[in-house]
């Protein structure tokens, strides 16, 4: 038997594992090496993407989709998906929008029922997902339809029309546009408030998952749950928290939606739940659950966000936008792995 | 000996499967009980039961002498009941130290975060006292060989265990370094106070460290004995199942072991 010298100093010797294959073995890096690589490009054949005001909206495109694509990845990392957190956003703002404006309320209260709403629905996708043990594709897909059907029914009966009415002239619009829709200008740069909450909920989750508890859940849950039960993780808890991560920000964006364009259009999101399970993707999140990263995902909206006003701003015909979208994908998922078996043969 | 845990006339059906049926056992402060069988015998089972992973549906189990039903594994750990599964292992993409700590992080500060330097160096510490060093524990455990993966969670069962330690099968993957330190941690965690539940396909491993033996058979118990009753022989006999092996070995006899298959020539 080695001599516990003798371990330490082999352990010694291993432990200084190349820094490069450390920093290549990180899930994000993949979306990384692609933004950059995106960014170059846009730079050289978009002229106004050389423009520094236009940050300010190739950012607000980002955040829209990121503020989704950050609790989507962590659901994924938890091995579940949300096919409706798209339709989701719409029934959020809607939800709020039409109780408000039916019943002459202050919006506030409609921007409360809607957060209650918006959670509900996530909690609704869970406890479903883990009653019936179907697997979240199926149970979510139900919901996705059931909600597209609800958003276009509701504001139908409600308003007799496709779109929620306006409610720019009704109490506490006002503040609740500060909150949910207002913009800063920082020399050039017009920022919107979405950006802000977009850094904020990559940031938090990004702490949660890598420094608590929970995060170690989430990680565990996707990997191997019954292997995580079993060592006493609460499963059902952790997995049912996620869908209700996905429904608060759902709600979050949805409250955006409604101060910002004050209607909110019955028929959107609708193909959304893709783009933010592609960032999540591009950002080094696996399908089968237990390995990605929310920074990655944020990452992967930038992209998302770039490549979008960059084929405007490069003059090109924005229909192969979607096409240039799903080579991306491709692209960045073979790199994710090929740098991911780099770095473990070391 | 004041029984810690105690099972009376235990059934488990899995729908139609009579996996248990009328077990009765007892795991006492400071001994191993060892539990052997067949494959199929219900010894998973069994102790999926005491675990916490499965709910009993006949007979029952007590702690301390007070009946109770394990809602979930989490109850049964902090009821200081710890577990090697057999087949319930280690979330595969997860760090080394992190599936170490599993369940059972530690946290420190004002915003509970995880203490991450504390668990690596305790679960480097503890690795190492089972004779197997993992170079990094950053990488995932998928990496490791099947014997370090049950030594990861062996290590973690033994850290954790604060009254009984269940191990199910934990030397079948293991070489013969790491099954004798396997061995000796039974008997160091039985002299320590805890109870123990070893459960093995080899009766001799088992009666190295077993004080109580019992002997699973199509889901019954067949034999319940203290070490002072049997002897290895009569052991390993029991468990093959004394006449079974009476006719195994008058049926092999006609077989001669030294010309079974012809060395194939080289064309
Ligand atoms: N989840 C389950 N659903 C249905 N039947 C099961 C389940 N788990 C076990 N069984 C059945 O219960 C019986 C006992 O299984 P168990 O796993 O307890 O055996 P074991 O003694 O641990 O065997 P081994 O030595 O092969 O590990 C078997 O007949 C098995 O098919
Ligand atoms: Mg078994």
């Amino acid at each position: 038997m080695s001599t516990v010298e003798e371990l330490a100093a082999r352990d010694d010797r291993v432990a200084g594992r190349p820094l490069a294959a450390r920093v290549l073995s990180r899930p994000e890096v993949g979306s990384l090496v692609a933004a950059v690589v995106i960014f170059l490009l846009f730079m050289a054949v978009a002229e106004p993407f050389r423009n520094v005001a236009n940050v300010g909206t190739i950012l607000y495109g980002a955040s829209t989709i990121g503020m989704m694509a950050v609790p989507v990845a962590l659901l994924m990392i938890g091995g579940e998906f949300d096919l409706s957190a798209g339709v989701a956003v719409t029934t959020a703002g809607l939800s709020g929008s039409l109780l408000a404006w039916n019943f002459g309320l202050n919006v506030w209260v409609g921007v409360l029922f809607s957060l209650v709403l918006a959670v509900a629905i996530g909690a609704f996708n869970g406890w479903l997902l883990l009653r019936t043990g179907l697997p979240s594709f199926l149970v979510t897909l139900g919901t996705f339809f059931v909600l597209q059907g609800v958003n276009l029914g509701v504001t139908r009966i409600a308003t007799g029309n496709v779109a929620s009415a306006g409610i720019n002239d009704m109490d506490g619009f006002a503040s609740a546009h500060a909150v949910f829709g207002s913009e800063v200008t920082i020399g050039p740069i017009n920022l919107k408030i979405t950006v802000l909450y977009w850094v904020l909920l990559t940031l938090i989750a990004a702490y949660v998952l890598l420094r608590t508890r929970i995060g170690n859940w989430i990680f565990a849950v996707g990997g191997d749950a019954g292997a995580a039960r079993a060592v006493g993780v609460p499963v059902r808890a952790t997995k049912v928290g996620l869908f209700m991560a996905v429904g608060f920000c759902a709600w979050l964006s949805g409250m955006h939606l409604l101060f910002q364009f004050n209607t909110v259009q019955s028929g959107e999101g609708v193909g959304k739940e893709f783009i933010f399970i592609i960032a999540a993707v591009i950002g080094g999140c696996l399908l089968t659950g237990g390995y990605g990263s929310v920074v990655g995902a944020s990452i992967g909206a930038l992209i998302f966000g770039m490549t979008q006003l960059g084929i405007n701003y490069a003059g090109w015909n924005p229909d192969w936008f979607r096409t240039f979208l799903g080579v991306m994908l491709l692209l960045a998922t073979i790199v994710n792995l090929y740098v991911k078996r780099r770095a473990d043969l070391r | 000996m004041t029984a810690i845990l105690s099972l009376s006339n235990v059934g488990k059906s899995y729908g139609n499967v009579h996996a248990l049926r009328d077990v009765s056992l007892s795991v006492r402060q400071g001994e191993v009980t060892c539990v052997l069988g067949d494959n199929g015998a219900g010894k998973s089972t069994l102790i999926k039961i005491v675990s916490g992973l499965h709910p009993h549906s006949a007979g029952e189990v007590s702690l301390d002498g007070s009946p109770v039903s394990f809602g979930s594994p989490r109850d049964a750990q902090a009821a200081g009941i710890a577990t090697v599964y057999q087949d319930l292992a280690l979330a595969p993409l997860m760090s080394v130290w992190r599936n170490f700590f599993l369940g059972n992080e530690l946290r420190s500060g004002l915003l509970r975060m995880l203490d991450i330097a504390s668990m690596k160096r305790i679960c480097a510490a503890e690795l190492s006292k089972m004779g197997i060093v993992i170079p990094d524990l950053e990488r995932p455990v998928a990496s490791l060989s099947g014997g370090q993966r049950q030594c990861v969670a062996i290590a973690r069962a033994i850290y954790f265990g604060a009254r009984v330690i269940i191990l199910d099968e934990p030397t079948a993957a293991l070489g013969v370094k790491q099954s004798g330190l396997v061995l000796r941690y039974v008997v160091k965690a039985r002299d320590a106070g805890l109870g123990v539940i070893f459960i093995t396909h080899n009766p001799h491993h088992a009666y190295l460290v077993g004080n109580h033996f019992v002997i699973l058979k199509l889901g019954r118990v067949v034999l319940d004995a203290h070490r002072d009753s049997l002897t290895l022989d009569r052991l390993a006999a029991e468990m093959a199942g004394g006449e079974e092996l009476a006719e195994l070995s008058h049926e092999l006899r006609g077989v001669d072991a030294g010309k079974v298959v012809p060395p194939a020539s080289p064309s």
